[in-house]
């Protein structure tokens, strides 16, 4: 009986058995000795002059071991910056870990005190007399742009950091061409609301330092091991090899887990001052108030369009709502990532692109699952909508009309991506046929003529990711794996990709094992420990499988050439006829001559009669780099009805077709593809961070932040197209943001269909509806 | 002191854990005398003489309960996160309710919110758990398999 191949096989997830019995070990989880326990004073303002700061009694309570200020942080550097666009460079919107001067946001840290526990930690806090002088906010992002508004840096005279207006003479002339030819050209203000990640383990840090050898050890909730500690290291002034980064168990990121935050760089000085650990667990009110928050971003669409219903030019002005500091990725959410997949699925001759960044006072903003994309997506697929609304047709219709063609593929679009493979129809019709649309258009009508309010909303969307290839970013985005067969036969990959949920411990699995044709239980995944793993870039972007997933099948397939060529020795034959199949390498014609994998691994690292030619040992490190991005997509099709009692929306359908490319384990993709609808749908429906106009955090808990429930969805319903990417060897796209991406402007065009209404801005909350339907 | 600190920081029972700061997300979920609770919404003090059984205890020696089985099975975690808590929660629902639907279940779960899974898998997982219950058609499985 054979090894079946394992790739494209829902084998179970090998991580489960230590999370499902509770002895999976996250931050929270370690305890050290002489441990002692960090809380974070923050400001209660969203913007405020600091005049003073005492912390005179706060040291003075029994169990302080140090209270620290701004003062304290002294020759620290600023949270990093991956890419400062225009005064950001200049500084503006930089900040070290604790503030100077000013606070410019609710929970904007401010002072910590180190004791040795919680409680009394947070006891001296309380002690710290901080004489804040309030100062109006810049909350409304419009608003922040006008003379006259508060001023978050008071010396650029402006809160605009960067702004990106080229001329717009190619443009102009398409939407008049259009009109004169008898087209439409439609306008629209669009909004894509603030949201919390909230990953159900919030942030935490623990910090150790051994004075003798002065390496410090940093256990963090984090996505990317590496890029924390060469940040960390560079930021606190302390040689890069002596800082050792652990990543255990994080109990998700989506995003939030990516930046190197004021708190990782204050524990660590303080475990470095006082030579003892520290902890610093965020709760969950500190994390609805600083962990970064996502989206927050103001388009002005303009669209024109023949009177067919094909799209001849774009215009998108984004106005993207920074908060109040520009940490690793803020400033360049919008540009860099949803700029140029603007275009979406369609062939729109021509686009033109405009730009403001903009500081307010509020929480820093930076990537939350699909980071740029779902923002762009929002957009694009808004437009359709309201074209075939203008146009009277069909929006599955002009989708199909404006779609990129199979053949025309790698595909440049307007807004400068290149796109690698696609086949947007097949992955149309598929979901067209699942949800049954003329039946539901028909049903519709029926619903209507009754009264009832009932609406199906479409998003045929692309998204951009697999980061990334050669100049893409400021530093190398490749991804890293090193194998070693060891003597045995059982295979240990290390590598630099950081799961928080992604499964990639099975998933990698499989891709080795295939690869070396023996079962995926003898192969195991290392990952999230600077230590034994190569340098590598984390997980985000959906990045894991498609560039960090290449890196190990790379490493597989070289140690497979060398394991073969050991083989031919073993079996006196040509290397060139050596095959391995099921866990053998034998004789191409001789089957029955044949060695196991186990026994070229032996042999391989402990023979001492090896040809001289061949190194003895089984080890090889990858660092595999895309030469492109990749590009799923698909389309999802949302079936609403709402109480006009109550302006209540009921989600009753939920259709996702979705393509990322070759799947290595269905089951893990479909689990991404449902945690995506979820946070999708989510920000349709519910979600939204509020500030109050004098940037009190209105959603600080989850009494006031709606986070969905089991109870708010409906089944499901799932399937796939598969169309390879030509970018890695894998043919994967990547898939942990595509369900997010596609189904917010899927459930906001069936909103938007009930009420018949041209658009309205999310979360479609049950008072909002409500009061659309009543002043109608 | 909360029963959810007792347990985490005086016995090292570090499998329930703390989620939220108001009892929104139930991932401190155990069963105090067999009825599920909130351990952050209940005083160490309350649980005096009480029989608690947190996620470590739910298994027979070296097995694994039928629930955490369909969690596995089903693909019903990602993060992991608030797993314990859901798997707690479950195992009071099984309790009252041994045949619910996928809306029972759904609703019974209200008090759990998971950020990763979109809950589709979990009430898969709680469906294979009920059905091995009530057949009883569950062996102890090893927990290493």
């Amino acid at each position: 009986m054979g090894i079946a191949a394992s790739i494209g096989t829902p084998i179970k997830r090998r991580e489960d058995p230590r999370l499902i019995t509770g002895q999976a070990t996250y931050v929270d989880d370690i305890k050290l000795h002489g441990m002692l326990h960090m809380a974070v004073l923050r400001s209660p303002y969203g913007h405020a002059r600091i005049n003073s700061i005492n912390t005179e009694a706060a040291k003075k309570h029994p169990g302080v071991k140090a209270v620290y200020t701004s003062a304290d942080m002294a020759g620290i550097g600023t949270v990093a910056v991956a890419v400062p666009l225009g005064e950001i460079a200049n500084g503006m919107g930089l900040h070290g870990p604790l503030a100077e001067g000013k606070v410019r946001f609710f929970g904007d840290p401010v002072a910590v005190v180190i004791a040795d526990d919680r409680y009394v930690a947070r006891d001296a806090r309380d002690l710290i007399e901080v004489d804040y002088e309030p100062l109006p906010a810049a909350i409304d992002i419009e608003e922040a742009m006008k003379p006259g508004a508060p001023l978050l840096y008071e010396k650029f005279g402006t809160n605009v950091a960067f702004g990106m207006h080229p001329p717009t003479d190619e443009i102009d002339k398409v939407f008049a061409q259009t009109l004169t030819d008898g087209g439409i050209v439609l306008k629209q203000r669009i909004y894509n609301q603030r949201l919390a990640p909230n990953s159900m383990e919030t942030r935490g840090v623990v910090a150790d330092y051994n004075k003798a050898s002065k390496m410090l050890t940093v256990w963090c909730s984090s996505q990317n091991p590496h890029i924390l500690r060469n940040i960390l290291a560079a930021l606190i002034g302390h040689p890069q090899h002596q800082v050792h980064v652990i990543v255990p168990e994080v109990g998700g990121g989506f995003g939030s887990k990516i930046d190197i935050y004021p708190e990782e760089m204050i524990a660590s000085v303080a475990a470095r001052k006082l030579g003892q650990p520290v902890k610093w667990i965020e709760d969950r009110s500190e994390n609805l108030a600083v962990a970064v928050h996502g989206r927050d971003q103001v388009d002005y669409v303009e669209v024109a369009a023949t009177k067919e219903g094909k799209i001849t030019g774009l215009k998108v002005h984004g106005i993207s709502d920074l908060g109040a500091y520009c940490q690793l990725f803020t400033d360049v959410i919008m540009i860099a990532f949803g700029f140029p997949v603007s275009c979406g699925a369609y062939d729109i001759p021509v686009i033109h692109l405009s730009a403001d960044i903009v500081f307010t006072n509020k929480a820093p903003t930076d990537a939350y699952r699909g980071a740029g994309r779902p923002e762009a997506t929002f957009v694009t697929e808004r437009v359709i909508d309201l074209v075939a609304r203008e146009l009277g047709k069909d929006p599955a219709e002009v989708r199909r009309l404006n779609f990129i063609q199979p053949n025309q593929f790698p595909y440049k679009s307007a807004a400068g991506a290149v796109y690698d493979t696609g086949n947007y129809e097949a992955a149309l019709d598929k979901a067209l046929s699942i949800s049954n649309y003329q039946a539901l258009r028909a049903e519709q009508a029926q619903k209507r003529a009754e009264g009832k309010l009932m609406g199906i909303g479409l998003s045929s969307y692309i998204e951009i990711c697999g980061f990334g290839p050669k100049g893409s970013a400021p530093i190398g985005l490749y991804e890293s794996a090193r194998i070693r067969v060891e003597q045995s036969g059982t295979v240990m990959l290390y590598t630099g990709s950081s799961p928080h949920g992604q499964g990639e411990e099975t998933t990698f699995a499989q891709i080795v094992a295939d690869e070396f044709s023996i079962a995926p239980d003898q192969v195991m995944v290392m990952h999230g420990d600077t230590d034994s793993t190569p340098e590598g870039r984390g997980t985000y972007g959906s990045r894991t499988t498609a560039v960090g997933g290449s890196a190990a099948y790379t490493a597989a397939v070289r140690l497979k050439e060398k394991m073969k060529l050991i083989a031919s020795f073993m079996l006196e034959a040509s290397p060139s006829d050596v095959t391995l199949e099921d866990g053998k390498f034998s004789v191409a014609g001789s089957p029955q001559k044949s060695v196991s994998f186990e026994d070229v691994a032996a042999t391989a690292n402990t023979s001492n009669t090896l040809h001289p030619s061949i190194e003895p040992g089984l080890e090889t490190t990858v660092f595999w780099e895309p030469e492109a991005c990749t590009f799923p997509f698909g389309t999802h099709i949302s079936v609403v009805e709402i109480d006009k009692e109550t302006g209540q929306v009921e989600l009753k359908r939920m259709i996702a077709v979705d393509d990322c490319g070759r799947q290595i384990n269905p089951m893990i993709v479909q689990g991404q593809v449902h945690g995506g609808l979820a946070q999708g749908i989510g920000q349709a429906l519910i979600e939204a961070v509020v500030y109050s106009n004098d940037g009190q955090l209105m959603t600080a808990t989850l009494m006031d932040y709606a986070m969905p429930l089991a109870s708010e969805f409906p089944h499901f319903e799932l399937d796939s197209t598969v169309t390879p990417t030509t970018v890695n060897p894998l043919g994967v796209k990547g898939v942990g943001e595509a369900g997010t991406i596609g189904s917010t402007p899927a459930v906001a065009n069936a909103v938007i269909d009930a009420l018949g209404v041209a658009h309205i801005d999310m979360p479609f909350n049950a008072e909002k509806i409500w009061k659309i339907i009543h002043q109608k | 002191m909360l029963l959810v600190h007792y347990l985490r920081e005086d016995l090292g029972l570090t499998g329930t854990h703390i989620g939220c700061d108001t009892s929104q997300c139930g991932a401190c979920t155990v069963l105090l005398n067999g009825d599920s609770v909130k351990a952050c919404t209940v005083l160490a003090v309350q649980a005096d003489g009480a029989e608690v059984t947190t996620i470590e205890g739910l298994a027979p020696e070296g097995g694994l309960h039928p629930i955490q089985e369909g969690f596995w099975e089903k693909h019903g975690l990602q993060c992991g996160f608030c797993t314990p808590g859901m798997i707690m929660a479950s195992a009071q629902l099984l309790k009252s309710n041994p045949n619910p639907t996928d809306a029972e279940i759904r609703k019974a779960l209200e008090g759990n919110i998971c950020r990763c899974t979109g809950y589709q898998n979990i009430v898969s997982a709680v469906q294979y758990a009920a059905e091995h219950m009530r057949t009883g058609a569950s062996e102890p499985v090893g927990a290493g398999e």
